[in-house]
């Protein structure tokens, strides 16, 4: 049995139990939307008489845990809205506002159907008649893909539920679900205080289911096979398979779809190799921790394995960053990236993010205020759990594991100016045309 | 009971930090940083005072 799903794996006819990987990207073929004709010969219909509570059941027994970087128990959040007072909503969410991870496009670009199903068998389990399916604006495939994909399924009139499109905004932030519900309330795209929770009071002021599109494709195929066959890949703590978006510097970066646990030398060799002696690597995205080029025999891709290197699988975004690279220039543009992204609305996140930006700017350009190591130290410890969302919580992650994995270069730096590799071309990449302010965010 | 700030509606008066500096340090820009354990009997008045004192209403007194 494979451990790794290459990406875009063209399968021949499938059995009727499907073995091994690749699971949710099993029907992807290259490029094309898959559409519901080839997606029901794949995966076959899901499975009707199963009720609520059952369902729910078998997702907990399957052991399932959101795919949007928080890993929060996937049963626990369907019983929560199914108690909850009111007709619920459910929100499906691919607003993937990582700039890393492209792994929520590909699967509303490419694979709509199992999301689509995914959403409508949540709806039945929580007694929600609506679904919204949320994707960040500027994704424009999404929204093709969506709609078509729709028009296929009231023509076969596969739901029961309805469906609604929803458009948000490209920010950081707007894939946070309380930003992403204001949004949809008609206010920005902003987190707002807990509590109230979604699961109590969120679209409309009705009980909202919000899930991360992998999430519900995983549920779709649960619904389908079982718990025991989903168990079949993973651990006894995380089972199944995830979904990783590799950069930097491989031979052939992309999507890939892995069990947990897989070792992340064996991705690597999965995407061809790595194409230089590399320096550190990324996982988890810009909320993420930077393991040592040395430690990557060792590591392996569930966060039971990762937390003992200090780091967390969040959204499954990898990068490898090659030797050649300036880490120095690249983790500090990320950070003032971050900084811009605020949600400017707590004021520890306000101040600490811009003050960490233009600290370590500071520190990169070899102009460093006298007291910038112990300050980005002080800043990066006070900063966690003190807005309303996690943002600050990631920036002082990112920043501190930066600076312990790359101590020497930040000195290095502070000390001498720009190295030569500082002006070579991006690897940790954003949306163009934002965080370029690099002239002192306020 | 524990001490947490609405971070959202805080505007960092400072007032908590006078009331009750035993749980609330301020930051460089004059934002609490709140001690998230259990706040001890001999201060729960004093916590409630500097709840209740909050201009903007932004430090709450929860229960565990």
């Amino acid at each position: 049995m494979s451990t790794i799903g290459a990406k875009a794996a063209r399968r021949p006819a499938m059995p009727a139990t499907p073995v091994g990987l690749p699971r949710v990207l099993r029907a992807l073929e290259h490029g094309e939307p898959v559409g519901l004709a080839r997606h029901m010969e794949v995966h076959g219909a899901v499975p009707s008489g199963l009720g609520g509570r059952a369902l729910i059941d078998l997702v907990e027994a399957a052991g399932l845990a959101g795919r949007g970087g928080a890993c929060f128990p996937t049963a626990t959040k369907l019983r929560a809205v199914r108690k909850a007072r009111g007709r619920a909503i459910v929100l499906a969410n691919g607003c993937e506002s990582e700039p890393l991870s492209l792994k929520d496009a590909l699967l509303l670009r490419e694979l709509p159907h199992l999301v689509l199903d995914g959403a409508a068998i949540a709806a039945g389990a929580v007694g929600a008649d609506e679904v919204i399916v949320a994707f960040e604006a500027p994704n424009t495939q999404a929204r093709d893909s969506l709609e078509q994909a729709l028009q296929e399924r009231r023509a076969a009139r596969v739901d029961s539920v309805g469906f609604s499109l929803f458009a948000a905004e490209e920010r950081f932030l707007s894939g946070q679900e309380t930003a992403l519900i204001s949004q949809l309330g008609g206010g920005p795209a902003k987190p707002t205080f807990v509590p109230p929770r979604p699961t109590e009071r969120g679209v409309r002021r009705r009980p909202t289911l919000v899930q991360n599109v992998e999430t519900l494709a995983n549920l779709a195929l649960i619904a389908r096979h079982g718990a025991g066959w989903y168990r079949e890949l993973g651990s006894e703590a995380e089972s199944g398979t995830r979904l990783v978006t590799l950069a930097g510097a491989v031979a052939s970066p992309g999507v890939f779809e892995i069990e947990c646990g897989t070792p992340l030398a064996s991705l690597l060799a999965a995407a061809g190799g790595i194409e230089a002696p590399l320096a550190a690597v990324l996982i988890g995205g810009y909320f993420g921790s930077w393991l040592p080029a040395a430690r990557i025999g060792e590591i392996e891709l569930s966060n039971e394995a990762l937390a003992r290197h200090g780091a967390a699988f969040g959204c499954g975004a990898i990068v490898a960053l090659s030797a050649d690279s300036c880490p120095v220039a690249e983790t500090t543009r990320v950070a003032i990236y971050l900084a811009t992204e605020t949600a400017n609305q707590c004021g520890p996140c306000v101040h600490g993010t811009a003050a960490i930006a233009r600290t370590l700017h500071g520190v990169a350009e070899g102009s460093p205020s006298p007291s910038a190591f112990a300050d980005l130290d002080r800043w990066a410890a006070e900063l966690p759990g003190r807005g309303a969302c996690h943002h600050p919580n990631g920036l002082a992650r990112f920043v501190a594991t930066s600076l312990r994995t790359f101590a020497r270069q930040f000195h290095d730096h502070a000390a001498n100016g720009p190295c030569d590799a500082c002006s070579a071309e991006a690897v940790l990449q954003f949306p163009a045309g934002r965080a370029h302010a690099l002239a002192g965010p306020a | 009971m524990r001490l947490r700030v609405n971070p959202i509606g805080c505007v960092g008066h400072g007032l908590c930090a006078e009331l009750v500096p035993e749980l609330i340090v301020l930051d460089d820009w004059g934002y609490p940083i709140v001690n998230p354990g259990r706040v001890p009997d001999h201060l729960q008045t004093h916590a409630r005072r500097a709840a209740d004192a909050c201009p903007t209403l932004a430090l709450l007194m929860e229960q565990d």
